[in-house]
């Protein structure tokens, strides 16, 4: 009987669905700095780049904070989901549709057909991307590239999606902070840094783009020879870098994620995160929470991770030299070195952590690592010749294709309307599910559930955008501890009953479970919570 | 095999049938007439407010119960003939048992108002009341506006999911504030402003006199009885409490009252027939509980309780400290212990209130005026944690110990505003006690190195 939703689709222009006059406004005068893009893109040259452009994104920003005062000013602070499965946007309805087609329409042009956007390569650039040369010309001197309008865009809607983040959540400090805290690293560390940066570049001094937050293996790139090259000859400064995106992975992510869980990055500081808790906020009841989801999350996040340390350690192999004057580390050590860190890592999970692991857990952890030490084994008794089988040039263009283009950014953001707004976090990110990894087995992270005062009603399931089904948990009184909980919070916060809360406490006493709930006989609950 | 049928697939029942297949091989059938699967009642009101839809109120996924193997049938019982051990569904099929509990949950009340079965006028219980209130009020168009009767939980609920399609709502209240009978008196305060920041036409101590049809038989209007006052509506929502959904039980020689009479093991007058959750009715109340307990929490921990009882270990049904919670529009309730209304007050109980000055945050802490025991504490926008209270009420903490642990206690998402000190102020000043907040402990928390 699905009478509700039937009547509810037949419902056409009625609150909560309905769009008021201020919000029927400020929709128009948004689509009207889109316009302006739209515009250029068809080549519509126009005289005053620099005005068209600024109108152009405050109308945009504009817009977007219009329609959220116009859709929360007269209403109370709390939870706004109001409408949320009526409308055709937020519940894979006609517009859903329409606008993941557009986005995903966007990616593959963005990656595959730059020209389009106006990208020329001698000479000078038009459409699109011209529209954007006054303002690249301005922050690091050189012309506008499409990734340049593809991170002012993006930083674009962090901002302003982010502004209409903290109003609907002004009630709650967590969401406030936190959406500061990705506003702020977009905007510094991926947009403005970077192109600063790019101005220091100058005769004999050259150093990579770099996004310092950007850490390996999400920055997949970030050992590949030209960029390693180019820090070794920028001096002290690009020696320091490449360090700190060294340490990034080996010893401060490890740190921070011990002592808060893997949020600090995915929901505090990555520019994936940030777009996926601002823009994409009225995407997330979209996620699947079916056991089935879950087990190809599992089976797909950790294939990235292990192709991610295959290509990197191919393409690192492939450069590694016996000149000694430029690269120290020879390609037998560096190999044996990956093989040690893996071993030391596969061993102390499966002597410390192995009660903890599921049966699937451990198939699959045991399985990928005699692959990769086979395929490590392999390279020392054949010879030289390709690590792995393949060529390191082949691994990386086939990762950079397959993970870096189609998985983050076609599917992974083109998608939003149709599989919610963290697709890629939850089944493509390797550097998510490294995090995760440690965030399961070795952090002071846990979503606490509060006793017995779960009623299932299920709004915390819903609203998760990494699909976990936090209620199955809740209403067994168990905390939640999960390797893709990225801890925006909004499970505590869409929560009725004030069950759920995110904290860091000891490590003790942080995976519970119970039969019987808190709150019945004492004595019951002594016998069936023992007894399991 | 021992063939065990549930009737009710709420809470109560459905517990019930978990607990039963961890501990035993039995047969397990649910019948319930309202839905194939499980849902959870407290979320009706979010499926019509558009948070969620129907499915995600469906705690487990439909393979669930196969797996399970607890047998799921979709009929409504007509008669339960304890003698033969047999139940009658609807259709005429004979469905024989050798253990029956009864879940029935609960119907809205009805006083026997004037027009009270008119087109329109519905409570809010079930699957069906939701379906109904899609039909009478989907939009404020159909609806131009609306009439709540009764100032409780489902009633103040209801007035929020009319409100979120913008329907005009007058919510007329008995009492001369909201809930009295139940919270405190500056609580009820507290909540009467929300409900009007709410834009929601609060009357208090008023009564429904009669509801008004129209040639078709749907509600046009309602008078209020204290006033005369004629109110023009097109739905009516009755949430004057709820009652047992017994009717179907009269004949069957199952003892009765305004529940099925059940003792402390939850059996009925006959022993292998027992009920559980807002159909049971104990003889005698369970400490200051009442004798039904409709709340959410006691049908799960009774279902806990019978799965017991009936896979050999047998159990008394002896619920913990009391606790609740619920949601008032924008502001959560918790309750943990015993806090009473002026009203109900027992005679040993003293309180301390303290109200935020702006924002729309409070507690109430009950304690003895002569021992200074700790009895209980309601809070108003403020999360607590539900372990460390239940532990504190065990241990018969004083009121002093627990305001100066108070920090132990907060279970608001991390960097909101903490109120402990405020609240101490008060408490000092109020009663001349000179105690200081504690730092948060995470030792004392889970009780760790003890």
């Amino acid at each position: 009987m699905s009478n509700t939703i039937d009547r509810s689709m037949a419902l056409t222009g009625e609150p909560p669905k309905a769009l008021n006059l201020n919000q029927k406004l400020a929709t128009l005068f948004g689509m009207g700095g889109m316009g302006i893009l739209i515009l250029a893109l068809f080549n519509i040259n126009f005289q005053n780049r620099g005005l068209w452009l600024t109108l152009s994104l405050l109308a945009i920003s504009g817009g977007i904070i219009w329609f959220t005062f116009a859709s929360y000013i007269h209403k109370q602070p709390g939870i706004k989901n109001d409408g949320v499965m009526f409308k055709s946007i937020s519940s894979r309805g006609f517009w859903g549709w329409i606008a993941g087609i557009a986005l995903t329409g966007f990616y593959i042009v963005l990656y595959f057909y730059p020209q389009y956007l106006g990208l020329t390569k001698d000479g000078d650039n038009t459409g699109l991307i011209a529209l954007f040369d006054p303002l690249s010309k301005l922050l690091s001197g050189n012309p506008a590239s499409q990734w340049f309008v593809y991170g002012t865009l993006y930083t674009v809607a962090i901002l302003a999606f982010g502004i209409k983040f903290l109003y609907k959540y002004r009630h709650n400090a967590y969401e406030r902070l936190r959406t500061i805290s990705v506003m702020f690293f977009q905007t510094a560390f991926a947009f403005l840094i970077p192109e600063l940066m790019a101005r220091l570049n100058g005769e004999g001094f050259s150093l990579p783009y770099y996004d310092l937050k950007n850490i390996w293996p999400l920055n997949y790139y970030n050992f590949e020879r030209y960029r390693v090259n180019s820090f070794i000859d920028a001096g002290d400064i690009g020696l320091a870098l490449l360090i700190f995106g060294i340490l990034s992975i080996f010893v401060i992510t490890p740190i921070l994620t011990y002592k808060y869980g893997k949020r600090w990055y995915c929901s505090w500081v990555c520019g994936c995160g940030g777009l996926a808790e601002t823009a994409g906020d009225s995407f997330r009841q979209l996620s699947d929470k079916s056991l089935f989801a879950w087990r190809v999350e599992r089976w797909v996040v950790h294939s990235v991770v292990v192709f991610v340390t295959l290509m990197t350690t191919a393409v690192i192999y492939s450069y590694l030299g016996n000149d000694t004057s430029k690269y120290w580390l020879t390609k037998t050590t560096f190999l044996i070195g990956v093989a040690t860190i893996l071993t030391a890592i596969f061993a102390w999970v499966m002597i410390y952590k192995r009660e903890q692991l599921k049966k699937d857990a451990i198939y699959g952890a045991v399985g990928y690592f005699v692959i990769i030490i086979a395929l490590i084994g392999i390279h020392f008794f054949s010879g030289d010749g390709n690590v792995f089988l393949f060529k390191s040039e082949t691994l990386r263009k086939t990762y950079s294709f397959l993970i870096g283009s189609i998985f983050s950014g076609v599917i992974g953001t083109g998608f939003y309307p149709i599989f919610g707004n963290r697709v890629w976090c939850r089944f493509g990110c390797p550097m998510a599910a490294i995090l995760g990894f440690q965030q399961r087995l070795f952090s002071k992270f846990r979503i606490t559930t509060n006793g017995g005062q779960c009623i299932s009603c299920g709004n915390c399931s819903t609203y998760c955008e990494m699909g976990i089904d936090v209620r199955a948990y809740a209403q067994k009184g168990q905390n939640i501890v999960r390797s893709s909980c990225v801890g925006c919070g909004i499970c505590s916060a869409v929560c009725p009953r004030g069950v759920l809360k995110l904290e860091n406490g000891p490590t003790k006493g942080r995976i519970n479970s119970q039969d019987v709930l808190l709150g019945n006989d004492v004595d019951l609950m002594q016998l069936v919570n023992e007894n399991k | 095999m021992e063939k065990i049928i549930i009737i009710g697939n709420g809470i109560a029942g459905v517990t019930a049938a978990r607990h039963i297949r961890k501990l035993s091989d039995k047969e397990i059938t649910i019948i319930s007439a309202e839905t194939d699967y499980f849902f959870s009642r407290t979320a009706l009101m979010y499926v019509y407010m558009g948070h969620m839809k129907f499915e995600h109120t469906q705690p487990y996924e439909n393979w669930f119960w196969k797996k399970n193997r607890i047998d799921l049938i979709n009929g409504y019982v007509e008669k339960v003939n304890p003698k033969e051990q047999s139940l009658q569904l609807q259709n005429g099929q004979q469905i024989p048992y050798d253990q029956l509990i009864l879940a029935t949950g609960s119907k809205p009340n009805k006083f026997g108002w004037p027009g009270q079965d008119l087109k329109g006028v519905q409570g809010l219980v079930s699957k069906q009341d939701l379906d109904a209130l899609e039909e009478n009020a989907p939009n404020n168009k159909v609806c131009k506006r609306a009439v709540v009767v009764g100032g409780g939980l489902i009633g103040i609920e209801l007035c929020e999911m009319l409100r979120s399609r913008e329907i005009p709502v007058t919510f007329i209240v008995r009492e001369d504030s909201f809930w009295n009978g139940v919270l405190p008196n500056g609580e009820s305060q507290l909540i009467n402003e929300h409900i009007k920041e709410h834009h929601i036409d609060l009357r208090l101590g008023m009564n429904l006199g009669e509801i008004h049809g129209d040639e078709s038989g749907r509600v046009k209007a309602i008078t209020i009885k204290e006033t005369g006052e004629v109110i023009e509506c097109q739905m009516v929502g009755l949430t004057a409490g709820v009652t047992p959904n017994i009717d179907f039980l009269e004949d069957s020689g199952i003892e009765l009252g305004r529940g099925i009479k059940v003792n402390r093991y939850l059996e009925t007058n006959f022993p292998n027939i027992y009920a559980i959750g807002d159909c049971a009715e104990q003889h005698e109340a369970i400490g200051n509980r009442r004798p039904i307990e409709a709340v959410w929490y006691t049908g799960r921990m009774m279902g806990e309780t019978v799965a017991q009882t009936i896979c050999g270990n047998k159990t008394k049904y002896n619920p913990g400290h009391w606790f609740n919670s619920a949601k008032f529009l924008d502001i959560e309730y918790q309750t943990y212990g015993w806090v009473f209304s002026e009203r109900n007050k027992k005679e040993y109980e003293k309180h301390f209130h303290w109200r935020h000055p702006e924002e729309k945050v409070c507690i109430t802490m009950a304690y003895h005026a002569d021992t200074d025991k700790f009895l209980g504490l309601n809070t108003f926008g403020i999360r607590m944690r539900h372990e460390v209270f239940d532990r504190w009420l065990t241990e018969e903490r004083s009121a002093d110990y627990v305001l100066e642990h108070l920090e132990d206690a907060n279970f608001d998402p991390e960097f909101y505003k903490a109120y402990e000190n405020p609240i101490v102020a008060k408490y000092n000043s109020d009663t001349g006690s000179r105690i200081q907040t504690k730092k948060k402990s995470w030792k004392r928390i889970l009780s760790l190195g003890a």
